[in-house]
């Protein structure tokens, strides 16, 4: 320790941050603070349907209470179809994700052309949502759980393929160098050397997304792709709330088992 | 003596399944789920053939994608951005209070308990169900759509807010506390700095998802792109919605990029 040191100087009060750091701080809210206030602005909102929403809330939960339980039995056959369609879907899903994902994953794929191609693949099956490949699928095939499978599957496709994709970039090469070594063919070397590893991330994948399918196929009906949603909205445009509620609890039930059934099985897996 | 091991002459991969009768009953049980669920939906084998010819004629009609009315296809697309910024931001505060009730570290057990419940329910129903009712309650319109993400993200990011919350070290709360710091202070000083890196990188990923929802709420009524994509398939006009698919897909993409690589820029 040297003597002749100048006292260090401690500020009174300690600060966070410095000043300069704060402005960014509050250039970033006000940047976000105007993006709010144009998006809101520009929707011109009719404020005067806020003033009687709570007496419609009202309204609406005392025309749904009590649920009209008599109506359950006729709801146990859609809700079976919805999730037919989810399971479906997600198996033909399954099926094409498959050499979807060795196409869109950089070290399987042949050239730069098929590595574009998977990724196209990939980007229009996810960027279109599954309700409105069931609007494409009802005007092909017409209204009917068909549409709703093919819908299902156009979407998950994508989903699947993509997470199966990053995990097939992600191999261990040591064993697809091991396997190519014994002189086995393309194929051989996919299905031995890199579908065990990926195989987990597959299925995780694919019972997730069936989770997810099971919630989206209860709206597939709106368009016309069957299951619990054609019901669903028919009660709504009658003004049946009572039944409306009733389904809406089913509805609530399956996606809650769904999703527990789920968790549990991928936790045992991965 | 010792008599040599046999080995079999060919090699097979090892069952994923354990063994051959695991193997067998798996796709026993698969085929007979088939067989079931393919009976029960009477599907009309006539009319999906019937549908394979039409659904060539659709795509036909479909190329070239029409851009005539770029105009609507504007006004929709502009519509269903401002949906998701606005509906994202009101979330984003909407879920701080929820997270706050639903981290069992924060929140007395009543309220985690109320707001673990909230979280459950709200996110079962599917967006298009919950603007149903936005719908019903104000009207058409891009309020509705703007409301029923608002409600979505707050749970979305509530969620995802407690779990971080849950999560976090506990050391440096105990510290601010241990200096005497009131509810607002120890979480301004102790919480956010430790989860706020994360919950924006969430917060980037919810823009991204409310910009693919934005387009599809609009099927019921609730504004933006999509209230014009489902009206040009109800009057067969195939190649403007081509288009809106095209453009669709086009933002979506964008979305994902930028969100990708705003997430980056946080790490």
């Amino acid at each position: 320790m040297t003597a002749h040191q100048p006292p260090r100087h401690y500020p009174d009060r300690w600060e966070r941050y410095s000043p300069r750091q704060r402005l960014v701080h509050w250039l970033w809210l006000g940047g976000i603070a105007l993006a709010a206030a144009w998006s809101v602005s520009a929707l011109d909102i009719e404020w005067a349907f806020f003033a009687d929403a709570h007496e419609q809330a009202a309204d609406l939960i005392g025309r749904m209470w009590p649920p009209r339980w008599s109506y359950l039995p006729r709801i146990v056959q859609p809700l079976i179809e919805t999730l037919h369609i989810a399971t479906l879907g997600t198996m033909i899903a399954i099926v094409f994700a498959l050499p979807v994902a060795f196409l869109a994953a950089r070290n399987t794929t042949w050239n730069q052309g098929s590595w574009l191609v998977g990724r196209a693949i990939l980007v229009m099956s996810r960027s279109i949502n599954t309700v409105i490949w069931g609007l494409v699928f009802v005007a092909i095939f017409g209204p009917g759980p068909v549409a709703g499978i093919c819908a299902v599957a156009a979407r998950s496709v994508g989903f699947i393929a993509k997470l199966v994709a990053e995990a097939i970039e992600e191999v261990d090469a040591g064993q697809i160098e091991a396997v190519e070594a014994t002189g086995a063919s393309t194929l051989q070397v996919y299905g031995v050397a890199i579908l065990p590893q990926i195989l987990p991330v597959l299925i995780g994948t694919s019972i997730y997304r069936w989770d997810i399918n099971v919630r989206e196929s209860s709206v597939l009906g709106f368009v016309g792709a069957g299951g619990i949603g054609l019901l669903l909205y028919a009660s709504i445009n009658q003004f049946a709330w009572s039944q409306a509620i009733v389904i809406l609890i089913a509805i609530l039930g399956i996606v809650v088992v769904s999703e527990a059934l789920s968790a549990y099985v991928r936790s045992r897996i991965v | 003596m010792t008599t040599a091991a046999t080995y079999p002459s060919r090699w097979r991969a090892p069952s994923i399944f354990g063994s051959p009768g695991r193997r067998l009953a798996f796709w026993a049980v698969v085929c007979a789920y088939l067989v079931w669920s393919l009976s029960t939906l009477n599907v009309d084998t006539a009319r999906v053939l019937a549908g394979l010819p039409r659904a060539w004629t659709i795509l036909v009609r479909m190329v070239p994608p029409d851009f005539g009315r770029w105009q609507l296809l504007l006004t929709g697309m502009v519509e269903s951005v401002q949906i998701a910024i606005a509906a994202t931001i009101i979330g984003a505060v909407l879920s701080i209070p929820i997270g706050i009730a639903a981290a069992a570290n924060l929140a007395p057990r009543p309220l985690y308990l109320l707001a673990r419940a909230f979280i459950v329910t709200g996110r079962t129903f599917h967006e298009v169900i919950i603007a149903i009712f936005f719908v019903k309650l104000f009207g058409f319109g891009p309020v509705a759509g703007l409301l029923t993400l608002a409600f979505s993200s707050s749970i979305f990011l509530g969620k995802m807010l407690a779990e971080d919350i849950e999560n976090m070290k506990p050391g440096p709360v105990e510290a601010i506390r241990a200096t005497g710091a009131s509810f607002g202070q120890t979480f301004f000083y102790a919480v956010v700095p430790q989860v706020l890196v994360k919950t924006l990188g969430v917060l980037i990923y919810r823009l991204d998802s409310n910009l693919r929802h934005s387009t599809v709420i609009g099927i019921v009524g609730a504004g933006g792109i999509g209230q014009t994509l489902s009206a040009s398939f109800s009057r067969y006009d195939f190649d403007f919605a081509s288009a809106i698919l095209l453009t669709i897909a086009a933002m979506v993409a964008f979305g994902e990029w930028f969100s990708d690589w705003a997430r980056r820029k946080l790490r």
